[in-house]
């Protein structure tokens, strides 16, 4: 098991590199450049010139390559250009809020993926069943800024049960240690706070969750089908297994595996689905503050927030992995 | 005398009165109950993105001056719902007769949020620092403002900037009395100085948060601490956060030379998405937000909520590039404006209230000529003009830019079909270049001669002839792809008129002769709307958007 993650993390460092290089150069590949966003209709172009030649923008590619590298690895992700912030700040203050949002939609995919794949495998090709795969069928087809809008305007707009923007009210002097405003609000035992951030949660969560819950569902509910209809499982209900312990034990057991895996992809499916979700609800996370950066060429946030994503992916899949082996022995042989 | 001592008890009775109010309302505000009494003050505006800088010397864009002109006051301010100058921390002003010494009386009685007394000094230490700005400092997504007004630095690495600036020194002779001496005329200063980039700021705090210290190298400059945490002005409101991407928070500044008016915290909430800010509206979080989207405007109107709107202070037009050989024949340019029905297209894609355009600056601005040569519509005399011009098969390219809305433009892609739909009218066809906005149309539009008709506005900065027109034909430029020598040095004579009446004058010359000459076609003056809840009352609404919220108050 150590040799695996020793061995998967050593795979990272040129996995790091490539992208770094892809990366430095998609962004040197987008038309025009950072000088017209900034500097609005009326940039002249000495000015144009003066920014470019600021930012180093005029430089060769192989000079700016390895000026950007070497800063990198030192821990200098450089400054945004927009806000002018050093890009591993915006990173800090902004990545807790996705987190949470992330957490809480994984939470919401998860939970009520599961139940639903199962119960609707448990019955199989009855109403349940059926409304299952109408459910993970509107969760993939229905685009995310689409359900984003109906739940606000239902929800916040006309029942007024949550809210359609940002992460906590007006005039809530809440105290922050994690930057998890719902754990600050139960660590400080400030329970306002905390419910306050949870109802600006639901929604968003809801939002971005959708489409994991969906392809979890399918997944479980495909999975739960396949083992209970599985040799060793009618081999099991013969020698007189208890239900029960038959489905947690074995059903569940042996279905959770490609199950497990799905989960893990949908992480990486959540970071890129918060870059609209947020924007959507003006929630102050990475995802909003990425999208703004795209519109706005900002090539260090671009750069920097990507590579720092691509990291937190990589390393969520070989969580995945090692979780393979506490589910499935057979797989710590390998 | 015994009179005297009476009025002063009565008065200290009264005082005391007004005071223990006040202090009864404050102790009345619990702020761990979620705030509904706290909400009763509290002024909630949308903004669509953070500040660039709390220090408005570092900036030039509309949502950083926005909360700015809360937090700081410059020394000249707009007349309410107008953009021409009027008294701020100046009371008055006088000019000398070569327009070279501005000399400057200052509202007595005025601290900084700091308790540095704001006199003439401070008046002085804010020129000197604007104009002594070093390396990065200039660059133009910094101090933009001074480099443009003014004309250069003390000292620049860069040649064009280097000692050539209009300001010259800057005196107190007494504690209310500052005279700024210039080495050649600027008419456009005492309009220039409402802007926030020139707000006066606390010498001290200056100081103390190092506020020129941009660091960092000239690749990454890092703005001090003063720009994003300590911004020290004379203004209604004083800061109390900046949490990126989420909020900015001011709060009542009780010190205030001032009325204060009811509003006791401003929050900016930071809702970039345009259908985010209207649902937020609507949901009741936010008490309101501008540049409402013509589509919302009907829709949130038959809702109840208010609509709001600034006078029109910008232009959209339909520029033709003389680059184009065929754009080059005055009678095609002729032939064009006369095939556009501006009415109609007003009629179908602006806002309500918006006016038709003669001028390429907007009626409030000084300098304009409402005797200019006009180009009604008129579409059989403009296949004459084609006729005449021998292109009556004309094809030409027109690039408009998608994804975007400007104030002055909020549909393109609507305002473009029906400029189209009228040229095909008139036999011209149309090849269209659809480009996303930034940073492929801009580029087109102004950094190659590769486009033929295209869609362009501005929005002015201050009340001056020449942030419009000067912008636009100052020189040449790819944009419009001709030289004209005449027209840009009438534009340059007029800039330097010593005295603003014989600027007026020669603007308005230069505004006939540019309708003469025609080098594109002003289509519109589009009104800006905000959106209000209901309860929101005396929003002071202005051109140049110096919107202060102390005016503002909420009926609950």
């Amino acid at each position: 098991m150590t040799r695996l993650i020793v061995r998967r993390l050593a795979l990272l460092v040129p996995t790091l590199f490539g992208l770094s290089i892809l990366l430095f150069l998609w962004v040197r590949a987008l038309p025009g450049g950072p000088a017209v966003a900034l500097l609005g209709e009326r940039a002249t172009p000495e000015s144009i010139a003066e920014l470019n030649r600021v930012y180093g923008f005029d430089r060769p590619l192989p000079e700016q390559y390895l000026t950007y590298v070497s800063r990198m690895i030192s821990g200098d992700f450089g400054v945004s250009i927009r806000t002018r912030r050093p890009v591993i700040e915006e990173f800090a203050s902004r990545f807790p809020a996705t987190l949470e949002l992330t957490i809480f939609a994984l939470v919401f995919a998860v939970v009520i993926g599961l139940a639903l794949g199962y119960v609707a495998a448990r019955h199989h090709g009855k109403v349940v069943d059926h409304a299952s795969v109408v459910v993970s069928l509107l969760g993939v087809t229905v685009p995310v800024f689409f359900l984003a809008f109906m739940l606000k305007y239902v929800f916040a707009v006309q029942l007024g049960w949550f809210y359609t923007t940002g992460r906590q009210s007006q005039g809530l002097d809440a105290t922050h240690y994690t930057g998890l405003y719902v754990l600050d609000g139960v660590i400080t035992g400030e329970w306002d706070a905390a419910w306050d951030a949870f109802m600006h949660l639901v929604l968003p969560a809801i939002a971005l969750g959708t489409i994991p819950l969906a392809i979890i569902t399918r997944m479980t509910r495909a999975s739960v089908i396949e083992v209970q209809g599985a040799d060793y499982v009618r081999t099991a209900r013969a020698k007189g297994l208890r239900s029960t312990r038959l489905r947690n034990r074995v059903v569940l057991r042996n279905a959770m595996l490609p199950v497990v895996t799905t989960i893990g992809l949908q992480v990486g499916l959540l970071l890129s689905g918060a870059v609209l979700t947020e924007t959507v609800f003006a929630f102050p996370g990475i995802g909003s503050f990425l999208y703004e950066s795209i519109t706005a060429s900002d090539y260090p946030v671009l750069q920097g927030f990507i590579l720092v994503i691509a990291v937190i992916y990589a390393l969520v899949n070989l969580a995945v992995d090692v979780s393979y082996g506490v589910i499935d022995p057979r797989m710590r042989a390998r | 005398m015994r009179q005297g001592i009476k009025a002063g008890v009565v008065g200290a009775a009264g005082l005391a009165l007004v005071l223990s109010g006040c202090a009864s309302q404050r102790g009345g505000e619990d702020p761990t109950d979620g705030g509904t009494s706290a909400a009763e003050q509290t002024f909630t505006f949308a903004a669509s993105s953070d500040p660039a800088s709390l220090d408005p010397a570092f900036a030039s864009d509309g949502e950083t001056f926005r909360v700015a002109r809360q937090m700081f006051e410059g020394l000249v301010g707009t007349v309410p719902g107008t953009a021409d100058p009027a008294p701020l921390l100046a009371e008055e002003w006088e000019v000398s007769d070569d327009g070279l010494e501005y000399t400057f009386s200052l509202r007595e009685g005025v601290t900084f949020h700091d308790d540095t007394p704001f006199n003439a000094e401070a008046v002085c230490f804010n020129f000197e620092r604007w104009n002594n700005f070093e390396g990065i400092a200039q660059s133009e997504s910094l101090s933009y403002y001074w480099g443009k007004v003014n004309g250069g630095f003390a000292s620049s690495e860069n040649a064009a900037m280097d000692g050539t600036g209009k300001y010259s020194s800057c005196e107190a002779p007494d504690e209310l009395t500052a005279v700024i001496t210039l080495s050649s005329p600027l008419p456009e200063l005492v309009s220039a100085l409402s802007l926030p980039a020139f707000s006066m700021q606390s010498p001290t705090a200056l100081q103390e948060y190092g506020a020129d210290d941009v660091t960092g190298s000239a690749e990454a400059p890092v703005l001090p601490t003063y720009a994003t945490e300590h911004p020290t002005g004379t203004g209604p409101f004083v800061f109390t956060s900046w949490s990126p991407g989420e909020q900015v928070v001011l709060s009542a500044n009780p010190d205030y030379w001032g009325e204060q008016g009811q509003i006791t915290e401003v929050v900016f909430p930071i809702i970039s998405d345009p259908t985010a800010r209207r649902q937020a509206l609507e949901a009741g979080e936010i008490d309101g937000y501008d540049l409402v989207g013509p589509a919302d405007v009907e829709a949130l109107a038959a809702d109840g909520f208010q609509i709001v709107d600034r006078d029109a202070f910008n232009v959209l037009y339909l520029g033709m590039n003389q680059a184009i050989p065929e754009l080059a024949d005055i009678r095609v340019r002729q032939a064009i404006a006369h095939a556009v029905d501006k009415e109609a297209l007003v009629a179908a894609t602006l806002p309500e209230g918006t006016e038709v355009a003669t001028n390429f600056v907007p009626p409030s601005v000084l300098g304009y000529n409402d005797e200019v040569t006009t180009y009604d519509y008129d579409p059989d005399l403009a296949r004459d003009l084609l006729a005449q011009a021998g292109v009556s098969d004309l094809t030409i390219n027109f690039t408009y830019p998608t994804d975007v809305s400007r104030p002055y433009m909020p549909t393109p892609e609507q305002v473009f079909e029906r400029v189209a739909a009228d040229l095909e009218e008139v036999g011209i066809t149309v090849e269209s270049t659809p480009l996303p906005w930034s940073p492929d149309y801009l580029d087109r539009i102004q950094g190659g001669a590769d486009h033929g008709l295209h869609l362009l506005g501005w929005t002015g900065d201050y009340n001056d002839t020449y942030n419009f027109v000067g912008v636009f034909f100052g020189g040449p430029s790819s944009e419009w792809g001709f030289d004209n020598p005449e027209l840009f040095d009438a534009l340059s004579s007029a800039r330097v008129a010593p005295t603003v009446e014989e600027q007026t004058a020669l603007y308005e010359d230069v505004n006939a002769q540019i309708m003469e000459f025609l080098p594109g076609v002003p289509i519109a003056h589009p009104v800006p709307s905000l959106a209000f809840r209901p309860e929101v009352r005396d929003y002071p609404a202005s051109p140049v958007q110096d919107e202060v919220y102390n005016v503002v108050s909420i009926e609950e």
